[in-house]
């Protein structure tokens, strides 16, 4: 049972958004996608300054099994990496919704559109895959 | 692990648990009309004994000159212990294992080729090796496209001296992914990079500067590596592992030093044999390691303390990533580099520098011995390795064809490639000619030219 914080919004691709008060939007991977991927050993994060598309290949999360794209749920522009990630990228493992964040990005879009999931819908999903 | 072929029935079974009635329709999602039935211009079935004797007869066509072609590959005494304990059933494979770790033999064997070539680039990490030295340089761009993005450039900047065989197989190579090559202009005095050209450069990925050049001359490495650093391109050095037993490692080039090296392992142990198979080498920043191509074997400690090597940084290759992986032309040459990390054990580093020293020599013979002809000038000024470009006062087709009648390979015609240098040819000799040797060349294109000029007139 994969933990899903209420205030976050979640997608099909395993990722999570956190609307912030300034109006950006805080990326990252779920519980159940640090724990499918195992111990990360290696984090390729976008660059500040750079746009990004949906669907566009945002970061790679690498474990030792596995190298993994993290698509971006959203357009716009990349404010914020968590550069913390280049030496501990154990913290996606640790704390994925707190210190495991990813990317700050810059929207112009709502995220409450049609792709993106509540809780529920992602929960729906997981429980889907698993049966 | 044994072989263990399939029977009939064998076969039957397997294909009746996945359902499928014969083996050609596992294949049938490949159109029909892709299906070549015929192979036009490939002839019938030969008998072994008919093969065998057609392949003995072109081979003795190949005869034993006396070679003084370098250009890339390069003729060195290989220890016949080289190839009697890579050929030993222990080694002799071409691929690494696929249950890799359980071939620890062949897993340190690559290790220690990996820390060779280490030690020899002045690198942090080095590859398990890479099909050729052109490939190597192709790899070698893909790479440095990856690990700089922020350039948002795919354009790499070429020293004048960059073999062109190289530059062409890496366009080839990459030309469907955007990568385009361009090459600075030589200086035609020093036969080195012209400097005065990096002005005015637009955004480039990368520079690539080969060491010696093509020519056999010197680049100035460190000012180039520093240009290249100071506009933000990383730098691909291009190198001959003999030479680096006497020059300056690529880890050490400029300020920060080159960022990537790769060349042709050819010239550690392996034959000239009508040109291949030889191996690439590649080395890299430890930095840039998630972007290198190919398989890395590390060291490590197992359950019970002891050490043990094991393949590591797999994530990112072809059977785990698939189309995302770093490539998917990054089978290693194995018994390639078998037969290198022999060759570099037996010598040791002593022995790589008596054979680079020995070879620059030679050549240096040669050149002067060369030069005294009537008619043959350097082309370039200035110190050279092991390679040297001469210019002749005729065509230089028509003295390779009289030398060849008199069993000499007389070096490379440089003037397909550039005109601008005239008649030019390009010699080497190494530490398998002797002063005979040079003598026999220089007395045979001396009475060549003169014959040659006679008849001109």
């Amino acid at each position: 049972m994969s933990d899903l914080p209420e205030d976050l919004r979640y997608t099909s691709e395993h990722e999570w958004l956190r609307q912030e008060e300034d109006g950006s939007v805080t990326v990252g991977i779920t519980d159940h996608a640090q724990s499918a991927l195992g111990d990360l050993v290696y984090v390729e994060l976008p660059e500040v300054g750079q746009e990004l598309e949906v669907g566009e290949e945002m970061a790679v999360v690498e474990s030792v099994k596995a190298a993994s794209d993290v698509y971006s749920p959203i357009s716009g522009l990349v404010l914020e990496i968590n550069v913390d990630l280049a030496d501990e990228p154990e913290k996606i493992n640790i704390d994925p919704y707190g210190d495991g964040w990813i990317v700050r990005l810059q929207s112009p879009s709502n995220i409450d559109s049609s792709d993106i999931m509540n809780p529920d819908s992602y929960q729906a999903m997981l429980d889907e895959l698993e049966a | 692990m044994p072989f263990i072929p399939h029977t009939e029935n064998d076969v039957k079974e397997m294909l009746a648990t996945i359902g499928v009635s014969d083996i050609d329709s596992l294949f049938d999602e490949i159109p029909a009309e892709l299906l070549i039935e015929n192979f036009d211009g490939i002839p019938e079935a030969l008998t072994e004994m008919e093969i065998s004797r057609l392949m003995h007869s072109r081979a003795t066509r190949d005869g034993s000159p006396l070679s003084f072609i370098g250009a890339g590959a390069y003729e060195h005494h290989i220890p016949t212990a080289v190839w009697d304990i890579a050929t030993r059933g222990e080694f002799y494979s071409a691929y690494t294992p696929y249950q890799a770790e359980a071939s620890q033999g062949t897993l340190q064997t690559i290790y220690e080729y990996q820390t060779m070539i280490t030690g020899l680039t002045g690198l942090d990490v080095s590859n398990a090796s890479l099909y050729d030295g052109a490939s190597a340089l192709a790899e070698s761009a893909l790479m440095a496209v990856r690990a700089n993005r922020r350039t948002k450039s795919k354009r790499i900047l070429l020293a004048s001296g960059v073999n062109p065989v190289y530059q062409k197989v890496a366009a080839a190579i990459t030309g469907c992914q955007g990568l385009s090559f361009d090459r600075l202009p030589v200086d035609k005095e020093s036969g080195a990079t012209d400097l005065d050209a990096l002005s005015n450069q637009e955004a480039v990925v990368a520079v690539v500067v080969q060491q010696p050049s093509f020519f056999g001359t010197f680049e100035p490495i460190d000012q180039l590596t520093d240009w290249a650093h100071a506009k933000g391109a990383l730098v691909i050095a291009i190198v001959n592992p003999t030479s680096l037993a006497l020059l300056k490692a690529p880890g050490d080039w400029g300020t920060e030093g080159a960022d990537i090296a790769c060349g042709e392992g050819q010239p550690l142990g392996v034959p000239l044999s009508s040109g291949g198979p030889y191996f690439g080498i590649m080395a890299c920043q430890k930095k840039l390691v998630r972007q290198m191509p190919g398989r890395i074997v590390g060291r490590t400690t197992d359950l019970n303390g002891n050490t043990g090597f094991t393949l590591t940084l797999q994530a990112r290759e072809q059977h785990i990533r698939r189309s995302k992986a770093t490539s998917n032309i990054c089978t290693n040459q194995g018994l390639m580099v078998t037969a290198a990390t022999i060759y570099m054990s037996l010598l040791g580093h002593q022995g790589l520098s008596r054979v680079a020293l020995t070879s620059h020599r030679q050549t240096a013979n040669l050149i002067d011995l060369l030069t005294q002809i009537d008619g043959v000038e350097l082309l370039f000024d200035g110190p050279h390795f092991h390679e040297a470009a001469i210019r002749l006062d005729h065509p230089v087709t028509s003295v390779l064809q009289a030398l060849a009648a008199r069993n000499i390979l007389g070096g490379y015609d440089l003037s397909r490639q550039y005109p601008e240098f005239g008649n030019a040819l390009l010699v080497c000799a190494t530490e398998t000619k002797t002063q005979a040797d040079l003598d026999n060349y220089a007395s045979s294109l001396q009475e060549i030219m003169s014959e040659q000029k006679v008849c001109d007139v």
